[in-house]
């Protein structure tokens, strides 16, 4: 077969644009997105997580997030029998590396927790940007208009969980946006696709058939800060009392 | 990590909120305070300061200029601060800045100052030529009535502003704690109380300041300072600032008492990172010296140069006082994890656009602004046009 020049020169931009398309993803199970029909959140189980640091890693190379700053993290936590309240917790580099070896400990247990925004239903975040430039969609996630956004950080200091921080290069706030550029594509999130363990799982409460459903019913899963009453859709199986 | 000790979240360890954010509830304060005292004369008819009556407005105009500016300084992207007029959003409490600041300047402030000093603008424009006459016409608003029936209405309208203008006052820095106070992720902020004693720091600091301004314009002018006057801003210094104390303990009283889980961590910041700032500056020196010196005075007789030395000292540690207690509650509130579990430390820029010089700069250059103020509109009590220093403080 052999190609003339007008041929070539119509194929390589038609070949480029669906290269992209390969690149971008193939849309999954969501031919017409319905922001109503949806209802996200996710499910973090800690008696799963190995503290890889493959979902901070996934996370910064999808977001492009700052260096020393964190859309998501995971800490290690050694909470010692004889004091269940005051835990010793660290984040070198919010987990994306891994962690030292640790200790052999009698009396105490380590764990990992990952941390993320709670894609607050009742945020506050949400609650206090003057602009209204923060806010929650239809389908619960809670997201920033970065071109909107004045840098005020009233948001940073209104967020019980420490998940905002101002973008050092755009001056503007910024956090886990659940990968909605994916979710509404029918994918996952970026530190969900990465998990090795499943201790990530995106959730959708608005679908009958999520796994979800069975999941809660049969695990004691709670969230962080509750007494917050911020509606925190980050769900934690296996919390243990000492986590903040 | 530098500056950490035990654990922050990863985000957490820079502050966001820098020293330009203790300016700000600093110098709108002291813009509150002073329009407080304006309206001990006009308001609750106490003769005795009508000296500082003036001079008061025109040093509240000064810092409420100023006032926004560590604001628009901080954003990220100030270029875009008009959205807060344009689209606020009616949940949040910063949104609101804008409207009470407006409300303030435009329908308090700067309508009570002209009122005031219209008479002398209209003279002045009358007796003057060339630029000086376009500039006091245009500062007339083309107004050029000074009948004694025009004057009459300027003293009820005048009367009627300063009677708005209090819970105005109240309302502009008793919002500015709220902003703080209604964080409920920060127990070092999330206090009902924050509100109040906002505005009694304030009230002090703003009484203080214009104690301190008038003494000094007096003196440099060669004048004789008022000691009736002096005296009786001292006295009002000293009752409110026992309140403004009462309540700061009774708020620390109340936290060492509960002890709920943030305590911790609360104790340790006012034992090591906040020591020198809350302790000694803000309690010791601030705070007990002048309540004292101020104590001693309402039950002793000095004689007028001691009394004026003390109430200078008293003035400039109340200063000291109510900028350490901003400074303990805009810094300290970001000195600790909201995990409870560690420290961060506050890494303070000199040259930086929020750095330390500029936030000197910001909270001098009120009194910049005021020095052109006082030339515009001499706010002096013998250049009122009929002034009488036997009238009573009631037809001001």
């Amino acid at each position: 077969m052999t190609l003339s020049r007008r041929q070539f020169l119509v194929l390589v931009p038609a070949a480029a644009a669906a290269w992209q398309y390969v690149l971008a993803g193939t849309p999954q199970d969501a031919p017409n997105y319905q922001l109503t029909d949806h209802w996200w959140g996710m499910l973090l189980d800690i008696t799963k997580c190995i503290g890889c640091g493959n979902c901070v890693r996934a996370c910064q190379a999808e977001n492009d997030v700052p260096d020393e700053y964190f859309r998501t993290w995971v800490e290690r936590y050694l909470r010692t029998d004889w004091d269940l309240t005051t835990p010793e917790v660290i984040s070198p580099d919010g987990g994306k590396e891994g962690f030292p070896t640790a200790e052999e400990v009698k009396n105490g247990m380590y764990f990992f927790v990952p941390k993320m925004c709670n894609h607050c239903a009742d945020s506050p975040c949400t609650q206090v940007c003057p602009v209204g430039a923060t806010f929650i969609t239809p389908d619960g996630v809670v997201l920033i208009d970065q071109t909107y956004c004045l840098g005020c950080a009233y948001c940073v200091q209104a967020c019980p969980y420490g998940c905002r921080y101002i973008h050092p290069t755009k001056h503007v706030a910024d956090k886990c946006t659940l990968c909605y550029h994916r979710i509404t594509k029918g994918l996952t999130t970026a530190c969900c696709e990465n998990c090795p363990t499943g201790a990530r799982q995106l959730v959708d409460l608005k679908n009958p058939n999520d796994p979800i459903h069975a999941f809660l019913k049969t695990h004691d899963v709670h969230v962080l800060k509750p007494e917050m009453a911020t509606g925190a859709k980050a769900f934690y199986n296996g919390l243990d009392g000492s986590v903040r | 990590m530098g500056g950490v000790e035990g654990y922050m979240y990863p985000n957490e360890i820079n502050l966001y909120w820098s020293v330009l954010i203790v300016v700000y509830p600093y110098v709108t304060g002291l813009v509150a305070g002073a329009f407080i005292l304006a309206s001990l004369v006009r308001i609750f008819n106490v003769r005795e300061v009508a000296p500082t009556y003036r001079l008061a407005l025109l040093t509240a105009l000064a810092f409420l200029i100023v006032a926004p500016l560590p604001l628009l300084l901080h954003l990220g992207h100030p270029e875009r601060c008009f959205e807060m007029y344009f689209t606020p959003h009616d949940t949040s409490a910063m949104a609101m800045f804008g409207y009470v600041y407006i409300w303030y300047l435009m329908a308090v402030l700067l309508f009570e100052i002209w009122l005031d000093f219209r008479q002398d603008i209209i003279l002045t424009a009358r007796s003057s030529t060339g630029l000086k006459r376009l500039l006091y016409r245009l500062l007339s608003l083309g107004s050029n009535n000074i009948s004694e029936h025009a004057l009459a209405v300027d003293e009820r309208a005048g009367w009627i502003v300063t009677l708005i203008g209090i819970p105005s006052a109240f309302l502009l820095h008793g919002y500015v704690g709220f902003i703080f106070g209604s964080i409920k992720a920060n127990p070092w902020w999330s206090s009902p109380l924050m509100p109040v004693v906002f505005i009694f720091s304030a009230m002090v600091s703003g009484i203080a300041l214009v104690l301190m301004v008038y003494m000094f314009t007096t003196r440099v002018r060669g004048r004789q300072i008022d000691m009736p006057c002096v005296d009786t801003i001292a006295k009002y210094l000293f009752y409110i600032f026992i309140i403004d104390f009462v309540l700061e303990m009774l708020d620390l009283v109340h936290r060492i008492y509960v002890a709920d889980e943030s305590f911790r961590s609360i104790s340790f910041m006012v034992h090591t990172k906040l020591y020198f700032s809350q302790i000694v500056l803000q309690i010791y020196v601030g705070t007990l010296v002048p309540l004292l010196l101020l104590g001693i005075i309402q039950i002793t007789r000095f004689s007028p140069s001691v009394r004026k030395a003390i109430y200078v000292v008293s003035a400039a540690l109340v200063e000291v006082a109510v900028l350490s207690m901003r400074w303990n509650v805009v810094i300290g509130g970001q000195l600790f994890s909201k995990s409870f579990l560690g420290y961060t430390t506050y890494k303070i820029g000199l040259i930086t656009h929020e750095g330390v010089f500029m936030a000197a700069f910001l909270t001098l250059l009120p009194l910049g602004i005021l020095w052109v103020l006082v030339k515009i509109l001499p706010p002096w009590p013998e250049r009122k046009p009929g002034f009488n220093h036997a009238r009573d403080a009631s037809t001001l």
